[in-house]
């Protein structure tokens, strides 16, 4: 029975793609029909994500299965293979994209840009070629839906097409996706090692020279790094995911960044037989550097959905971090330290896939009951919205990384495997790592404030608006969907050894060991990765002591003394004018950060004269790379290129001379 | 789980919640003794507690049920911090369920919920308390976490209780590592209990109040229980403090005679820290909110050089 099962785990994956195309071609019928696409397609599609995450948890542990699929050129047909990383993945994008699916049932309306049916007919391209990359066992299958699903985003991406801004997010993501494309490329052209034959099979077997291996390495921390949002790569997510709906945020932000680093798992773990530990340092600095930039800049966005678009560089700042440290332990082979550094890196994919959606779907909540992105035009709205309140509280502690949230527990486990290293043979490295580990310590803290920022703006205070007080909660379809990922993200954090269990034969393929499989995981209840003297962790009783402690001191003041209540204005110190203007904006409450960060950023600023009848005060942040990076490569283009105009000037008797000149050289050369 | 651990932590529970009002009543008792002034009785916290706990609630019209959750998450998160950090003794059944890690998460936890509270009215000063709450918090949580992580390196366990047994069972020497994070740590506690340099407790000059601003809004029982929160808080930094710079009079499993003497051991060392603490407050003058940040990277730097030289030199 278990070998049925398993030997059905693959087509049972892709009889679910099927289905995905095929709802996009029904969608494609019924163009303008928003009942059906919304009450029916779209749940439809949710339970064949829920599907797809049963299959893969239970192929997981299995042996890999493979299967050929004759689409494209004559000879050179798809290759697809399902193992126990491509498993897990396919788990995530089908557990994170059940809740997305439900949601975007409930979100999605007639109105400016693309027609529903079509949106659902890129919706589910987006999604069934997410799942292929997922599976792909040659670079040209790989290739293909890779663009299948870069294009397919960028159309969702410009859903509301009609705005120049948004077209132009647009642009810059599909440009940065292909400059990424072109280096993911390459880097299968160096792991093929000159075979000609480029299923990932071959690529296994072939032992690059250290230096082809580490041009490997480079390319694809590029190319995969370009789609995750690593430094200096980043700049179109803080574009791209305002412009996109929110439930499209959701899944760019939540599963196709994940498939980024799948991909750098899938060359640096499975594809590179010997990694070497300076790549390691690389990854950990790189990832470092880009979880405190997120993490900066998120504190000073004022826009929703770019503080989240900053959150989620810092997150996968920290997820590349993980990386990193695996593969230096990895090279060394130290198996059970790098096991811990992979698993913790696993396990953060999975919870950010899930709150960062819950956090954009909240968003998206809020946008449809406000039609207001700008945090200085919303407060107040935990009153009005108290369903969207609540959950994206939950998402919030577990963005914040604080117990006892999912987010905590990968945090926990990235801290544990720091706290090895003074086993690693490299002096250098010894004393590096921990201020690696200080770094991401300051970053998790970061997070806390950036997340009150957050949802204190948002849902707390006094409404900055009077239009926020029609605000209505959201319903229906929309709250499965937010219900759905709170719960996953409230399970994750409650029982993180069932997880690890899950991770374990991912770690055990990769680098050789699991941390279950020798005993290390604890016991059901305690998370305790390498043993019970060392570092132990229980969520689940964590969570029932901090709740009972709550009751039984809530029930002892309401025994011994009493339960009364008295509704009054707000005290304030007395002040009496109170508006909800003199409530902190979201510029305000990021100033000490604007303010202890301020090398970082590129800051304008209108301050108003004293003497000014209506005084303004504005300020804007932007990013920084624009004017180090990317605007001196655009500068070097063009210089470039007007070099080369030189040599156009247009008379038909110049050009004559070039093919002259050019015979000359080339006879002479033949001569010599 | 045995019954001598069970005693051992409705012990450390009951002396928590007794204790932490009884060391707030001795700093103000020492700081009133150094200043010239009368000095308040020692129980005048619990009579404090007691009062606010009759008095009734007032609440601002549009306060959410999270303004009314937070006293008693905070309360929670304070009460089973002082119940996982070894105060009288390393054999505590629950000390498992959360390392050192997890208790800075735990701090995190309770800031998150008081900021959030804070501005949930919707009032100039409230808001502003949230900022600097967390803006000190994030700061002073990896400084923290830098010191913990010294001492768990020492003892390569995040375990409390194991990290306070093995720096028990060490011979007394000044170690550099644990001198630059001693210094850590008296800065991040200085900070994190609202005490000054940081913060003055006894402000009401409403723009420089941090902690006071966070509570503004609070009154009644909900006001009590933040309160009673505030002194668990500095007794879980005190005893976290002593249990890993002076772990002497520490009980272990199986030592009953131990812990018979944990708790004057405990007395004894809680009342000169509360002198010294309270010498602190009269000696220092409060700094100016932009520049704590400075003071609190000192720390967090501390804490980082702490580290170093335990790997540099091994000590």
């Amino acid at each position: 029975m278990a070998q049925i099962a398993s030997l059905l785990a693959i087509d049972g994956a892709l009889i679910v793609v099927a289905g995905w195309l095929a709802i996009g071609v029904a969608g494609l019928a019924a163009l303008h029909n928003v009942r059906l696409v919304g009450r029916l397609l779209f749940p439809l599609s949710a339970l064949l994500s829920v599907a797809l995450a049963g299959i893969a948890l239970l192929a997981l542990p299995g042996t890999p299965q493979t299967a050929v699929l004759a689409i494209g050129l004559p000879d050179l047909p798809f290759h697809l293979r399902l193992d126990a990383l491509s498993a897990f993945f396919l788990a995530l994008l089908g557990l994170a994209s059940a809740g997305i699916s439900v949601f975007a049932g409930g979100y999605f309306r007639q109105g400016e840009g693309t027609p529903p049916g079509l949106l659902c007919m890129h919706y589910h391209l987006f999604l069934a070629s997410m799942a292929l990359v997922l599976l792909a066992d040659d670079a040209y299958a790989y290739m293909v839906t890779w663009e299948m699903m870069a294009l397919a985003s960028f159309f969702l991406v410009t859903t509301n097409h009609r705005i120049a801004e948004i077209r132009k997010a647009g642009y810059l993501y599909l440009l940065v996706a292909h400059v990424g494309a072109i280096a993911i490329l390459l880097c299968f052209g160096v792991l093929q090692a000159n075979t000609g034959d480029y299923t990932f099979a071959n690529m296994r077997a072939q032992h690059l020279s250290p230096f082809w291996a580490s041009c490997a390495f480079g390319l694809s921390l590029f190319g995969f790094g370009a789609k995750a949002g690593i430094l200096p790569l980043h700049i179109w997510l803080p574009e791209a995911h305002p412009a996109a709906p929110s439930p499209v945020s959701a899944l760019m932000s939540g599963v196709m960044l994940k498939t980024a680093v799948y991909g750098l798992i899938r060359v640096n773990f499975d594809l590179i037989a010997t990694p070497l530990w300076w790549w390691g340092t690389i990854a950990l600095g790189l990832g470092l550097a880009t979880a405190i930039f997120g993490v900066v800049f998120a504190a000073a966005q004022v826009d929703m959905k770019r503080l989240l678009a900053y959150s989620s560089i810092e997150n996968i700042g920290l997820i590349v971090v993980g990386l990193g440290l695996a593969i230096v332990f990895n090279a060394y082979r130290m198996d059970a330290l790098a096991a811990l550094a992979l698993a913790a890196s696993l396990y953060h994919c999975l919870n950010h896939a899930l709150f960062k959606s819950l956090l954009f779907l909240g968003t998206g909540s809020v946008l449809h009951a406000t039609h207001e992105r700008s945090l200085g035009k919303l407060g107040g709205l935990m009153r009005f919205m108290p369903f969207v309140a609540w959950t994206t509280l939950v998402g919030v502690i577990a963005s914040a990384g604080l117990p006892p949230s999912n987010g905590f527990v990968s945090e926990w486990l990235l801290l544990q495997s720091f706290l090895f290293t003074g086993e690693l043979p490299n002096p250098y490295l010894r004393m590096l790592v921990p201020v690696f580990a200080a770094g991401v310590v300051l970053v998790a803290a970061l997070a806390g404030y950036v997340m009150v920022k957050f949802f204190g703006v948002i849902f707390l205070g006094r409404p900055r608006e009077e239009k926020l007080a029609q605000a209505r909660d959201a319903d229906g379809l929309e709250r499965l969907g937010l219900a759905w990922l709170t719960a996953g993200c409230l399970l994750l954090g409650l029982f993180p050894v069932a997880v690890l269990e899950v991770i374990d034969p991912i770690t055990v393929a990769m680098v050789g060991k699991g941390l279950a499989q020798s005993g290390h995981a604890g016991d059901w209840l305690m998370l305790a990765p390498v043993s019970a003297e060392r570092a132990s962790y229980s969520p689940l009783l964590f969570f029932l002591l901090t709740l009972s402690i709550v009751l039984v001191a809530f029930a002892l003041v309401r025994r011994f003394y009493h339960g009364r209540v008295r509704r009054a204005a707000p005290w304030d110190c007395g002040f009496p004018m109170q508006t909800a203007r003199m409530q902190d904006t979201a510029e305000g409450f990021g100033q000490p950060i604007r303010q202890i960060f301020e090398p970082f950023f590129r800051m304008r600023r209108e301050l108003p004269s004293p003497f000014d009848s209506a005084p303004r005060y504005k300020v804007t942040v932007e990013d920084p790379m624009w004017a180090w990076v990317y605007l001196r490569i655009a500068a070097v283009t063009e210089a470039a290129s007007r070099l080369v105009g030189l040599l156009q000037r247009g008379r038909i008797s110049i050009y004559l001379l070039y093919s002259f000149v050019t015979l000359v050289a080339l006879l002479s050369l033949t001569q010599l | 789980m045995n019954v001598e651990g069970l005693l051992a932590q409705i012990t450390a529970l009951l002396v928590a919640l007794a204790g932490a009002p009884l060391v707030m009543g001795w700093v103000n008792m020492c700081r009133a003794w150094l200043q010239n002034r009368a000095a308040p009785p020692l129980l005048q916290p619990f009579r404090l507690l007691h009062k606010l706990f009759w008095k009734e609630s007032v609440i601002a019209h549009d306060a959410s049920p999270l303004f009314r959750v937070a006293p008693y998450v905070v309360f929670g998160c304070m009460l089973l911090a002082c119940m996982i950090i070894p105060t009288l003794s390393t054999n505590l059944p629950l000390a498992p369920a959360a390392d050192a890690i997890a208790l800075v998460g735990l701090f995190g936890l309770a800031r998150l919920f008081i900021s959030l509270a804070a501005m949930d009215i919707g009032t100039s000063f409230g808001t502003m308390g949230a900022r600097r709450e967390m803006l000190i918090g994030f700061l002073a949580e990896p400084a923290f976490l830098m010191v913990l992580f010294t001492a768990s390196l020492i003892s390569s366990s995040t375990s409390l209780a194991t990290t306070v047994a093995t720096l028990a069972h060490r011979e007394f020497a000044i170690q550099p590592s644990l001198a630059f994070a001693g210094i850590a740590f008296t800065m991040v506690s200085l900070a994190e209990n609202a005490r000054v340099p940081v913060d003055n407790p006894a402000t009401h000059l409403e723009l420089t109040m941090i902690h006071e601003a966070l509570i503004l809004e609070y009154s009644g029982r909900h006001l009590a229980l933040l309160e009673w929160a505030a002194a668990l808080k500095l007794f879980a930094y005190s005893c976290a403090g002593l249990a890993i710079f002076f772990p002497w009079g520490i009980a272990e499993a199986r030592d009953h005679v131990a812990l018979l003497w944990a708790l004057p051991a405990l007395a004894v060392k809680l009342a000169v820290g509360g002198m010294a603490l309270a010498l602190i407050e009269t000696i220092l003058a409060k700094m100016r909110i932009f520049r704590v940040p400075e003071f609190l990277a000192t720390a967090f730097l501390l804490g980082v050089l702490a580290l170093l030289v335990h790997l540099l030199l091994g000590a």
